[in-house]
């Protein structure tokens, strides 16, 4: 068993919230583009609603980042150097290369919220109108495509933060970087999957989405078992008694969104909408356990 | 003038006064935690942001059945492969002029990245400063020639201060003594771990006793990153061929 003689950081509720809207805002950007991209004229709405829901995700992100520093108004010392005011970029810091991407994925989200604002018709500002017009095209394809890419590293990467240290289980295994993105994604569907009922003629937009989240939910299973297989023995110290109504909820928001879908009546009024919510608390629960348990 | 500078602690030789301790808080200005009433002596129970000497005592079973203390003036360590300096995204985490390892504190955003990381649970978050805060190697006293306050204060010369170099000769000199007395569980440490430390210890048991991980164990963060960011790939792509897939069948089922 590796040996661990490391303080804990304390990171707590600031950070648990920031890896669950970070996964929420990654996936759904990525899946908003997807379903612009290869989805037919019917998923538009629910399209513009992950751009929408993508927007305040992040923009929190960075709120809760602040907050959680000793120092909150030097949150600007992860993009500069303070003494040479030089830029601060270290790529083998998944920290300083995370600060960068969120700043970036924050400009595409903006750009993209707009752009849906305008669509919509929330807005007629000429700025928001212009800013539609030109994300009509290949421009605008090439754009959310780039933006999503930032919204996988910016869904996964937090995983990676914890694993690049030397913290009891969080660096003693490699599947966290790919967890967290997996739950992001499958987060990021089920939110959309509620959203999507606000939205007229979007039924089988919904009837996707739960498609995507049982992939996504299965992918997620099996980095959770590598997880453990990884971990080995050390996986005890996330099974103390205060974290088994944890991972009682990952266990629902995984298994049970997969095994409602097969049992009789899984397409009654509500089931689609328990799966989903079951999901997120599943997402919240598994940041929670992972975050405090290994530093406790 | 640049020079490359060491501590080598010889545990055979420390009696737990906490001189050390006393010392570097008061060259330091730490006021300290309130005393914490332990198993043993030590009432400040680990390094931290107000603890930047730490004598942990160590109790043992000695071979005819009785007990023995065992001290160790613990300190941060100084690594070479800085395992703090490695993640800090702030650069607040600096090598000095004598090769030590400083957190400057006017950069310092206080985001802990680097208690994470270091493996001796070195550095601790001042919660008035905001701060991560860990031993400067008595920074500004080696700017004018003096040694650090706790080899100073040291009564026994448990602690040594010097060049680095001379501190390693020292160090072996002392080894090869007390291995031709007999006392064959001696050995270092500090001198491969991380790069070589410039806190070189002297112990009687294995290194893990003292809270020190192993050779085996003195690993640094960014070893993880290559094959995490690996399994974030895999896992990007499997969830967008999954999505495309779901996407692309018809709505219905």
């Amino acid at each position: 068993m590796p040996q661990h003689f490391v303080a804990p950081p304390l990171w707590e509720w600031y950070i648990v919230w920031y890896f669950f809207l970070g996964g929420l805002a990654g996936g759904a950007y990525l899946l908003g583009t997807l379903l612009r991209l290869i989805g037919d004229p019917r998923d538009e709405g629910v399209a513009r609603l992950a751009f929408l829901i993508a927007f305040p995700a992040v923009i929190i992100c960075p709120i809760l980042l602040t907050l959680d520093l000793g120092h909150p108004v030097r949150f600007w010392h992860m993009l500069i150097n303070s003494r040479t005011w030089g830029l601060n970029f270290k790529y083998w810091s998944p920290m300083s290369v995370g600060a960068w991407a969120l700043l970036i994925f924050t400009v595409f989200v903006t750009v993209s919220f707009i752009e849906a604002l305008a669509r919509d018709g929330w807005t007629r500002h000429p700025a928001a109108r212009s800013v539609a017009g030109t994300l009509a095209g290949a421009f605008g394809r090439l754009f959310m495509v780039v933006g999503s890419l930032f919204g996988l590293f910016v869904a996964g990467y937090t995983g990676v933060l914890l694993s690049v240290s030397n913290q009891p289980v969080w660096s003693d295994t490699w599947a966290l970087g790919g967890l967290f993105l997996a739950s992001g994604l499958s987060v990021a569907a089920a939110t959309l999957a509620i959203l999507a009922r606000s939205r007229a003629d979007a039924a089988s937009t919904e009837r996707k989405l739960s498609r995507a989240d049982r992939i996504f939910i299965v992918l997620e299973l099996l980095l959770l078992a590598a997880f453990f297989v990884t971990l080995g023995t050390l996986a005890g110290r996330l099974f103390a008694p205060r974290w088994i109504v944890l991972w009682v909820l990952v266990a629902l928001g995984t298994f049970a969104p997969l095994l409602m879908h097969r049992a009789p009546g899984a397409g009654r009024a509500g089931a689609p909408v328990l799966a989903a919510g079951l999901v997120l608390l599943g997402g919240l629960a598994l940041r929670i356990v992972l975050v405090f348990g290994a530093q406790m | 003038m640049a020079r490359t500078v060491g501590f080598f602690t010889d545990t055979t030789l420390c009696i737990g006064c906490k001189a050390c301790e006393v010392a570097c808080k008061e060259w330091n200005e730490l006021p300290g935690h309130a005393p914490k009433f332990l198993d043993s002596f030590d009432n400040t129970g680990q390094l931290d942001d107000q603890n930047w000497r730490h004598v942990q005592f160590l109790e043992r079973s000695t071979p005819n059945g009785g007990v023995a203390w065992s001290m160790m003036s613990d300190v941060c360590k100084h690594c070479s492969l800085a395992s703090c300096m490695e993640v800090c995204p702030t650069n607040a985490i600096i090598r000095t002029e004598f090769d030590t390892v400083h957190i400057q504190p006017d950069v310092c955003n206080g985001c802990r990245d680097c208690i994470a990381a270091c493996p001796y649970a070195v550095i601790g978050f001042n919660e008035k400063t905001g701060l991560a805060q860990k031993c400067t190697f008595c920074y500004g006293r080696l700017q004018n020639n003096l040694i650090p306050a706790c080899a100073k204060a040291c009564p026994t010369q448990s602690i040594k201060f010097g060049e680095l170099s001379e501190m390693r000769t020292v160090a072996a000199s002392r080894l090869q003594q007390l291995q031709a007395q007999g006392v064959s569980n001696a050995q270092l440490y500090g001198e491969k771990e991380y790069g070589g430390l410039h806190a070189l210890f002297l112990l009687t048991d294995k290194p893990e006793a003292y809270k020190l991980p192993n050779a085996q164990n003195a690993v640094l963060p960014s070893r993880n990153n290559a094959r995490s960011y690996l399994t974030s790939l895999v896992t990007a792509v499997l969830g967008v061929l999954g999505a495309v897939v779901a996407f692309r069948q018809r709505g219905e089922g």
